[in-house]
């Protein structure tokens, strides 16, 4: 295991809290992100992990509703080339991520609020560092434009409306 | 079912690991309120028997269609719980795996509330996902009774004499051309000082009297397809020639090779050579000097290679007690940084080595020992604090075993990970030691550490036990995750045919001139490229939905949480 430390986490602070989307493929990056936690490598609490079996799976339009509801950054994570568990998977990651770049610039997003990465699953130092590295940089960015408009219209989504049920039990 | 699924929740304290860095309660508090959520329960430990009872009494007595647990990975995880479910009669796939520790409190330690509030996210998450998910079928595939094991050395062979004697047929495949590997290469074995070469050469024997092994040596793996049970490989031999066959499970048992210290301590191969090379020496009693020198740890604990190789300080005894044993006067000094003879077997071996007169002197990493031309080990001895010139016949370089060059080729083909050092990385350390993820394929030997031979031996029988499972059994089931095609939209372009690398989808003609894909269950591995790339919406990667993976966007993004969030 690599002997890298991660840098201290950045959010304990007052300042931006970015809201981060991370897909990660379950044969590497998610094993990676597993590894980071099993060496209790520290990295913001900004990311939310998406599994998914291969990154090939992400489509542009999971891309794009992450970023149109308001995300501040989207992270797209796979084997690396010639890993992939199914061969060319993530060679479809990088067309998928291509693509949304492109329609990203058209609609006045910032390309590097989204990335593609690759992380084995004996990364978990690579894993942290990227959570950390990503989340500096959406902070340095800022909001996402999409994420204030929604919040001044009022029209960022809500949750399912509450709605009757039983009471669960809980045990202490 | 009804069309409002009923959800359980189980959030598991893993002790202190998830309960000590965030607030359990918090998060129980908040999936009470997320729709569809009709139980929630906090576990001490959620995989533990009574943990799995109340998962089971609450689907009974709850009515619970969806199960939903918040705990550790569902790699290592998920087919206990999902075994849980299927116990009571739910569909397995009506089972949405949490990860908030490996993934949250392990990893925010000094932000509980932020790791609080991003655990209620992937909670929320894990529901939405729930609240889509579909019941599926599994198929059941019937298992080739036969492995393949890469590698003919020790390891290799013992796994495939394992496997054969308990009646299962075995194809091993050694690059070289013959059997044995790297032990052929050594003198004598610690902490016993038998003779290797016997030992090696038994088994060579014993492996080429058994009728179930199939050797295959100057041959190596060209291609493997399929899935456990069912592996199809084609093996190349010399001359392009090839073989191909079916097996079950696949065994990688490569081993390593040992570090050429090219440009470290003047290293030429006669003056200065490696311990391996004095192996050969001592085999053939050609050692004729009387001041020997032996410096630890060339080439490896280094920025370039970190790691410790395990095995060299106990070589370094072993051979500075056989030069001892055959010229008693000789003067043996071993240069090390930390001598590392754990157990009762090797702490005792290293007093032998001290009692044989071999002086052990330690030097600095900062300030190695240099060979200088004047035939003298310069050395600043740590304990001493003085620094010595060694005068030396031979100087002998411990160098780490490393991983063969071409280790990430026979990765790809297997689809298996290795680390950042070529060594083959398992599931997981301490659950599944030699086990890949990919089912059906394990790994043993120094392909995947250096370890002592009566360590990789006790691997060799762990992984032939291991494959044995699988082989032992008339069929495995192959994941329910796989596409599905609605029909009714396909219009046949057959871009999923195309993307796929498995042959999974293939075009069927339903009228003259008109096709749609249909989706092979079992080739299908469930990766869902088919899906991604479909343009009309007609294939469905299960379990992996449009519709799932959306919903699961929106519910880490909701607004609900921001008010409660740390701004």
């Amino acid at each position: 295991m690599s002997t890298e430390q991660p840098e201290q986490p950045t959010t304990a602070g007052d300042g931006f809290q970015p809201r981060i989307v991370v897909f990660a493929c379950n044969w590497c990056s998610y094993a990676g992100a597993d590894l980071a936690g099993v060496s209790r490598l520290q990295y913001p609490a900004t990311t939310r992990v998406i599994r998914v079996m291969c990154s090939g799976r992400v489509t542009v339009g999971f891309l794009l509703e992450a970023f149109r509801l308001g995300a501040d950054g989207v992270l797209v994570t796979g084997c690396h080339p010639g890993d992939c568990h199914y061969i060319t998977g993530n060679q479809n990651a990088v067309a998928t991520v291509d693509r949304t770049v492109q329609l990203l610039q058209l609609l006045g997003i910032e390309a590097e609020r989204l990335r593609l990465e690759w992380i084995s699953a004996a990364e978990g130092a690579r894993f942290a560092r990227i959570m950390t590295e990503f989340t500096d940089q959406i902070q340095g960015l800022g909001p996402s434009p999409l994420g204030d408009t929604h919040r001044q219209a009022g029209t960022r989504p809500q949750p399912a409306a509450e709605e009757t049920k039983q009471s669960g039990a809980r045990a202490a | 079912m009804s069309d409002e699924p009923r959800i359980g929740v189980f959030l598991c304290h893993c002790g202190s690991n998830i309960a000590g860095h965030l607030d359990v309660g918090a998060v129980a508090e908040h999936a009470q309120h997320l729709p569809g959520v009709v139980f929630v329960q906090e576990n001490m430990y959620t995989c533990s028997d009574s943990g799995l009872s109340e998962i089971k009494a609450a689907i009974i007595d709850q009515r619970l269609d969806r199960v939903v647990v918040a705990a550790c990975t569902p790699r290592t995880h998920e087919p206990l719980f999902r075994e849980t479910c299927r116990e009571t009669g739910l569909n397995p796939y009506l089972f949405e795996f949490v990860n908030v520790r490996d993934q949250c409190s392990w990893v925010h330690m000094r932000e509980p509330d932020l790791a609080t509030e991003k655990a209620k996210d992937l909670v929320s998450m894990g529901v939405a996902k729930a609240r889509l998910l579909q019941p599926l079928e599994e198929q059941e595939v019937p298992v080739e009774p036969s492995a393949l094991v890469v590698g003919g050395g020790m390891i290799g062979m013992t796994a495939a004499l394992n496997l054969a004697r308990r009646g299962f047929e075995v194809k091993l495949v050694e690059r070289e051309s013959s059997l044995g590997g790297l032990l052929l290469k050594l003198d004598k074995l610690y902490p016993t000082q038998d003779d290797g070469l016997p030992l090696v050469q038994q088994r060579i024997d014993e492996v080429e009297n058994e009728p179930r092994i199939e050797v295959f040596t100057d041959s190596v793996l060209h291609t493997v397809k399929g899935f456990v049970g069912n592996y199809e490989v084609v093996v190349r031999h010399e001359e392009e020639r090839q073989s191909s066959f079916i097996v079950g499970t696949i065994i990688v048992a490569t081993g390593a090779r040992v570090l050429e210290p090219t440009g470290l301590y003047g290293y030429d191969g006669k003056r200065v050579i490696t311990q391996l090379e004095l192996e050969e020496r001592l085999r053939k009693n050609t050692v004729d000097a009387d001041r020997v020198v032996m410096i630890q740890c060339v080439g490896a604990r280094s920025a370039e290679r970190p790691y410790c190789s395990r095995i060299c300080c106990t070589t370094a005894i072993k051979n500075a007690l056989e030069i001892k044993h055959h010229r008693p006067e000789a003067e043996v000094y071993i240069l090390y940084r930390d001598t590392e003879t754990q157990g009762t077997r090797y702490e005792a071996y290293y007093t032998q080595a001290r009692e044989a007169g071999i002086q052990f002197i330690r030097y600095n990493p900062e300030d190695p020992p240099e060979v200088t031309k004047q035939q003298r080990v310069v050395v600043y001895d740590e304990l001493l604090g003085a620094k010595l010139g060694i005068p030396h016949d031979l100087v002998v370089l411990s160098t780490p075993l490393i991983a063969h060059e071409d280790s990430h080729e026979l990765a790809q083909l297997l689809k298996v990970p290795i680390d950042e050092h070529g060594f083959f990385l398992e599931a997981h350390v301490k659950l599944r030691p030699l086990d890949f993820a990919t089912d059906g394929v394990y790994v043993a030997g120094t392909a995947r550490w250096p370890a002592h031979l009566e360590e990789t031996i006790t691997q060799a029988y762990g992984a032939a036990a291991r494959a044995a499972t699988v082989l032992s059994k008339d069929h495995v089931t192959s994941s329910g995750v796989v596409a599905q095609v609605n029909e009714a939209l396909c219009r046949g372009c057959g871009r999923c045919v195309d993307v796929c690398e498995f042959g999974a989808p293939s075009l069927t003609e339903t009228r003259p001139g008109m096709s749609v894909a249909r989706v092979n269950p079992v080739m299908c591995k469930g990766c869902g490229a088919c899906a991604s790339v479909c343009p009309t919406g007609a294939m469905t990667a299960m379990h992996f939905t449009d519709q799932q993976v959306t919903a699961m966007v929106r519910a880490a993004l909701a607004v609900e949480a921001d008010t409660e969030r740390a701004q």
